[in-house]
């Protein structure tokens, strides 16, 4: 135990994912140690996100405007959209520079033992997208574990009555993963060789 | 069996060093072994059990005597250690577990961080007798499930995997039917359970899907609308698992009346069935049995079993909504054992109950053996248990394996065919004494 905001520090940090009691001591005593004038913007940036992030109303991807980057952009192709479950994942594909349609996100997967179900997620908003007509293909980038393959399931399911093409990044992708890992040239042969999904 | 191509086979391996660091009740131990029989001799309570633990724990990545690994760290200490260096024919491993409980083990090979700790299964392979096999014959069904996934994953490491997503999906579906439990939209799914053949969810009508995302109520929730996800899922994942049981349980079968006879010394009618619990209609009377099948048992046939299944989720459907627990499912079969007419379990002896279960381990030791090397056996103080006669029966057919570790609180206890080094095990150190 350290004194007062020291402790205080560490144990904010220690409520981050992925940083455990070793790795936030760590970086609270770099803090201390730093230029306050980083420390600073550091702390600025964090305030400024927080007022200023939000998502956006197409897509659900991070956004500084009611829109992403992404749907602004006149020159994506309007016929295909990639679902994927975070706004990581947009990230991830979007490094492959590989496709260039937009995306949907639903904000996570169906997962009963987390309480998720469809309902939690922007399906909705997914079908309202879909409603005039000019998406002619949807592929679902869920991760290739068994909740993201279920959620795949479940929406192909939902979208077979379209009559859209829904596909299917395909395998090749390390089986019980997370697609924010997959390296970029398995991540860009999975997109290449998507295939239909039958349900 | 699943096919392995020929030089795919483990060779015979032994333990020629294992050492332990607050691993249950030794702060530091080490020991170095030699092929052949070696025998660890104790009073009660002295680290026995706990050193063929640890062995068999770096061949399952589990123990024999407790579901989670809290027990196995040493009271007081954040993780146990276990280290063993592995000799095969031209060539070693030194396989290194860090056993931390909540969390995810860490495993070395050679020195190399093993991304799951999983791909070492197969590394070393064992055969544990214990006491608690009693059990197997005794016991409720969840433990000759065990004993079955168990002994699959030794004879092909790719199933910890398909047993993972089994369980993983059966949890998922559990959740799911717990929280519909008594929803009226559930009730309406349950009536419409089975009736939908062309696999579409219930409420997404066949026109205009966008209205199947609307909430579109009566009949179902969204969540009850993914049950048939999770019941396609579970049909996946369980016909998998049920076919490699039932091929298991087919290569037991003559391998266990052998060894019935062979410990029992007598001749008796050995049936060693799989039995579903749900996913076939009718009872075992029926068509006649497919030689060597028991009855009542089905075939291997994925197509087959799948059917089974759905039919079988069909039916259950009202009373898994009603009840909230997964009613469909090879966690919820049993291995038939029958000694004559009768079933092992309620009728057998006390007697007849420990030749079952020495039978079961005796097959188990065959099998893997067929399928390459020896296995190392771990027998753990079965010889008490036993009359002089199974005694000797026993030792003289486990007496050749590569390697065999016997443990005993008194020294009389082992027939004298056991005869090679010995250790004595006394308050947490481990001598050489022979
Ligand atoms: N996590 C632990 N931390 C410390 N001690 C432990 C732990 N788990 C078990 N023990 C102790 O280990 C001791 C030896 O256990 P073990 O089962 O190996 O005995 P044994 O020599 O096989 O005895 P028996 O002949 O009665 O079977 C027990 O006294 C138990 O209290
Ligand atoms: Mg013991
Ligand atoms: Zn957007």
């Amino acid at each position: 135990m350290y004194e007062g905001v020291v402790q205080s520090l560490i144990d904010e940090l220690g409520r981050l994912p992925g940083i455990g009691p070793k790795g936030a001591q760590r970086i609270a005593f770099h803090l201390i140690a730093a230029d306050p004038a980083d420390v600073r913007r550091l702390a600025a940036t964090l305030v400024e996100m927080t007022q200023r992030v939000r998502f956006c109303s197409t897509c659900g991807n991070v956004a500084q405007e009611d829109e992403c980057q992404i749907c602004r952009d006149q020159r994506r192709d309007l016929s295909v959209i990639c679902v994927v479950e975070e706004p990581k994942d947009v990230a991830a594909i979007e490094k492959i520079r590989e496709f260039r349609g937009r995306y949907h996100v639903l904000g996570g997967v169906i997962s009963p033992i987390d309480g998720i179900g469809p309902d939690d997620l922007r399906i909705r908003e997914l079908m309202a997208r879909l409603a005039d007509g000019e998406v002619t293909e949807v592929i679902l980038a869920t991760d290739p574990n068994l909740e993201g393959e279920a959620t795949a399931t479940y929406l192909a399911r939902m979208l077979k009555p379209l009559g859209l093409r829904v596909t299917r990044p395909a395998s090749g992708l390390p089986v019980g993963g997370d697609l924010e890992y997959a390296d970029e040239v398995t991540l860009g042969r999975a997109f290449e060789g998507r295939r239909l999904l039958d349900v | 069996m699943p096919a392995r191509a020929p030089g795919e086979y483990p060779p015979p391996v032994h333990v020629t060093r294992l050492a332990l660091t607050d691993f249950r009740s030794y702060a530091s131990a080490e020991l170095a072994l030699e092929d052949g029989v070696s025998t660890l001799l104790g009073a009660n309570g002295q680290g026995k059990t706990n050193l063929v633990e640890a062995v068999g724990y770096l061949a399952t990545l589990g123990s024999h005597r407790v579901a989670s690994d809290a027990p196995l760290v040493r009271y007081g200490a954040q993780c146990a250690i276990v280290r063993a260096q592995i000799a095969a024919p031209g060539r070693a491993a030194l396989l290194e577990l860090e056993i931390n409980p909540g969390r995810p083990n860490r495993v070395q090979l050679n020195h190399s961080p093993v991304p799951r700790p999983r791909e070492v299964l197969g590394v070393l392979r064992t055969v544990l007798f214990a006491p608690e096999d009693l059990a197997l014959v005794k016991g409720e069904p969840d433990q000759r499930r065990r004993f079955l996934d168990d002994l699959l994953v030794a004879t092909a490491p790719r199933y910890a995997g398909v047993r993972a997503d089994y369980e993983r999906v059966l949890r998922q579906r559990t959740a799911l039917l717990k929280s519909l439990r008594g929803h009226p939209p559930a009730r309406a799914l349950a009536r419409a359970g089975g009736r939908r053949a062309d696999g579409r969810p219930d409420g997404a009508p066949a026109g205009g899907a966008a209205d199947g995302a609307a909430a579109d109520d009566p009949p179902a929730s969204g969540a009850a609308r993914t049950l048939e996800v999770w019941d396609e899922h579970l049909v996946r994942t369980g016909v998998e698992l049920v076919a490699a049981r039932l091929k298991l349980t087919a290569a037991l079968r003559p391998l266990v009346g052998r060894c019935y006879a062979a410990v029992a010394g007598a001749e008796s009618t050995i049936t060693v069935g799989y039995r579903q619990s749900a996913g076939r209609a009718g009872s075992v009377a029926g068509a006649g049995p497919v030689p060597g099948q028991v009855p009542g048992e089905p075939a291997p046939d994925p197509a087959g079993l799948a059917d089974g299944m759905r039919e079988a989720l069909a039916r259950s459907r009202a009373e898994e909504l009603d009840r909230g627990v997964c009613l469909v499912g090879p966690h919820r079969d049993d291995v038939d054992l029958r000694i004559g007419e009768l079933p092992a379990r309620g009728y057998a002896s006390h007697g007849e109950s420990w030749s079952m279960a020495l039978a079961l381990r005796l097959a188990s030791y065959e099998l893997l053996r067929s399928l390459g090397g020896d296995p190392v056996l771990l027998l753990d103080d079965v010889f008490a248990e036993l009359d002089t006669g199974r005694r000797e029966r026993l030792a003289s057919l486990v007496a050749g394996a590569e390697q065999v570790l016997v443990t005993a609180a008194v020294s009389a206890d082992v027939p004298p065919e056991l005869d090679g080094a010995r250790f004595e095990v006394a308050g947490g150190t481990v001598t050489r004494a022979g």
